[in-house]
């Protein structure tokens, strides 16, 4: 298939990316490549630059910092999976990270690129909103409710970098999916979690804007922590995706069972 | 198999759009020119199968065509070129990865195993000789990519079960054997590569 050509650039700073990013105008930084290359492949993306992350020091890796837990934008799905610190302290992130794609895919693809990109069935940002999340950038952090904007869409700017992930702690959390069976993205996936700041409930792959939370299921389950509290609660049919694989009707319904297993799971 | 400092030809590097100019020897030139774009090429390490190789790579190069048409080395196949069917598995840095969705470039620096790796001398790697002995192939045409994945999910799971195997297998599809007898033979392999292990 091939790739149309491209200048290759590969900075050693943040800055240096960012300035190489602004010179080029019509520039593309690459992570894992697990999404980029496959959309270049396709002609959906021909930049002119590619601007490779993989060179700057000190964007991957997992810290443990208080009652958080910072994760660089370059780490690996795979690492996120079988992090010692991700598993004890958010299992549920380690489980969701372990649930994407395959082996080949988790040991490239990382969470920024995941995040930058916001594939509507991407797992990453189910967890991102679900566990009241912040992303950290190059210039500033945003919180996860200001940072999804709709399909493939976020608050960054152009050429805004995402440099670390901070989730907080949650109490108790889980993430259930519904996997595609061929492309192994999510057909639907819920993340729940109860921690200080109350109950987040996040659906990926079901609404035609991308993730989104459900604040009745949320509500619901800040006054009875059980999978009968959410019970008949319900997502418009009319607001999910509906293709080939699943109508809006299916998604809506999954939504609703998916959440009360995650709920019954952790309760 | 051209590798080594002994090699310094320029090997063409037939790619769909022509023929372009690839150096191995690392005395030549720091920055070919890739005739079509007339763009510098990037010029990269890889140490493949143990042999470093110095290489002025085009930017868009993926590391598959590298393998296959720059280093001979067409034991890793490309299927789909969509990242989805696991045939161009190789291991970057000890991991599994497809390299039809990874650009040369970024591989700079690292070390690549290929199925031409695997082997020791005329002895064939536990996985290859457990593919063999269960018969986990027919065509074999996802053979090299299935091994190659299968070498990376066992290498530290001694303890691996049938279920592991399949859902570490889900990136590579086989479209003849129905897996039954890949999920034996990866099993057994696990098994071997463990008990040699031990044995050290
Ligand atoms: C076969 C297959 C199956 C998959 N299955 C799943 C699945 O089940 N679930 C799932 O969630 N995903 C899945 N994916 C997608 C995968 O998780 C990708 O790794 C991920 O979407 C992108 O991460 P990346 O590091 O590869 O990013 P890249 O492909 O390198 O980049 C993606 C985009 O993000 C931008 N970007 C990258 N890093 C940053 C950063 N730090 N700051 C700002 N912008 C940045 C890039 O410019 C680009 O536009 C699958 C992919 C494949 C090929
Ligand atoms: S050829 Fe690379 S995944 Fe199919
Ligand atoms: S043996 Fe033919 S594709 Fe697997």
């Amino acid at each position: 298939m091939g790739i149309p050509t491209f200048d290759y650039i590969r900075p050693k700073s943040l800055g240096d990316a960012r300035k190489a990013y602004d010179a080029a105008g019509d520039a593309r930084y690459i992570a894992g490549g697990q999404t980029l290359l496959p959309v270049m492949k396709q002609r959906l993306a021909q930049p002119a630059s590619v601007i490779d992350l993989g060179g700057i020091a000190g964007l991957s890796g997992i810290q443990v910092e208080g009652k958080s837990l910072t994760i660089g934008a370059m780490t690996r799905h795979a690492d996120v999976a079988a992090s010692p610190d991700v598993r004890r302290l958010i299992p549920a992130l380690a489980h969701l990270a372990g649930l994407i794609g395959d082996p080949q895919v988790r040991n490239r693809g990382t969470m920024g690129g995941s995040l930058a990109n916001n594939d509507p069935s991407a797992d990453y940002p189910a967890a991102v909103l679900g566990l009241g999340a912040i992303v950290l950038t190059d210039s500033r952090s945003i919180a996860a409710d200001e940072f999804f904007d709709g399909l493939f869409t976020t608050s960054l700017e152009e050429s805004e970098i995402i440099r670390a992930i901070s989730f907080p702690v949650p109490e108790r959390a889980h993430y259930e999916k519904f996997a595609h069976p061929a492309s192994r993205f999510a057909l639907v996936g819920v993340m729940v979690s109860k921690g200080a700041e109350g109950v987040r409930v996040a659906a990926t792959g079901a609404g035609q804007t991308g993730v989104f939370r459900v604040p009745e299921m949320e509500a619901a389950l800040a006054k009875s922590f059980t999978a009968a509290a959410i019970e008949g609660i319900t997502v418009p049919a009319d607001d999910m995706i509906a293709d080939m694989h699943a109508s809006g009707a299916y998604r809506a319904q999954l939504v609703g069972v998916l959440a009360r297993r995650a709920v019954a799971a952790i309760s | 198999m051209p590798s080594g400092p002994g090699v310094s030809a320029e090997l063409p590097l037939a790619s769909q759009n022509g023929t372009r100019t690839l150096r191995t020897d690392p005395k030549a030139a720091p920055h070919a020119i890739d005739q079509e774009t007339e763009r510098p090429m990037p010029e990269i390490t890889l140490t493949v199968n143990g042999t470093p190789q110095n290489l002025d790579v085009p930017a868009n190069a993926l590391l598959v065509d590298v393998l296959r048409d720059t280093l001979n080395l067409t034991g890793t196949h490309i299927g789909c070129d969509t990242s989805q069917c696991g045939a161009c598995t190789v291991h970057l840095d000890g991991r599994s990865a497809k390299s039809c969705t990874v650009l040369a470039v970024q591989a700079d620096g690292a070390h690549i195993t290929t199925i031409e790796g695997l082997q020791s001398g005329a002895t064939l790697h536990p996985m290859q000789e457990a593919f063999r002995k269960h018969h986990g192939l027919q065509c074999g045409f996802c053979t090299p990519g299935m091994i190659m994945a299968a070498v990376a999910l066992v290498e530290d799971k001694p303890e691996i079960d049938e279920a592991g195997v399949r859902h570490g297998l889900e990136g590579n599809l086989c479209r003849c054997t129905g897996y039954q007898n890949i999920v034996a033979a990866v099993l057994d392999g696990a098994r071997t590569m463990h008990s040699t292990k031990a044995g050290g």
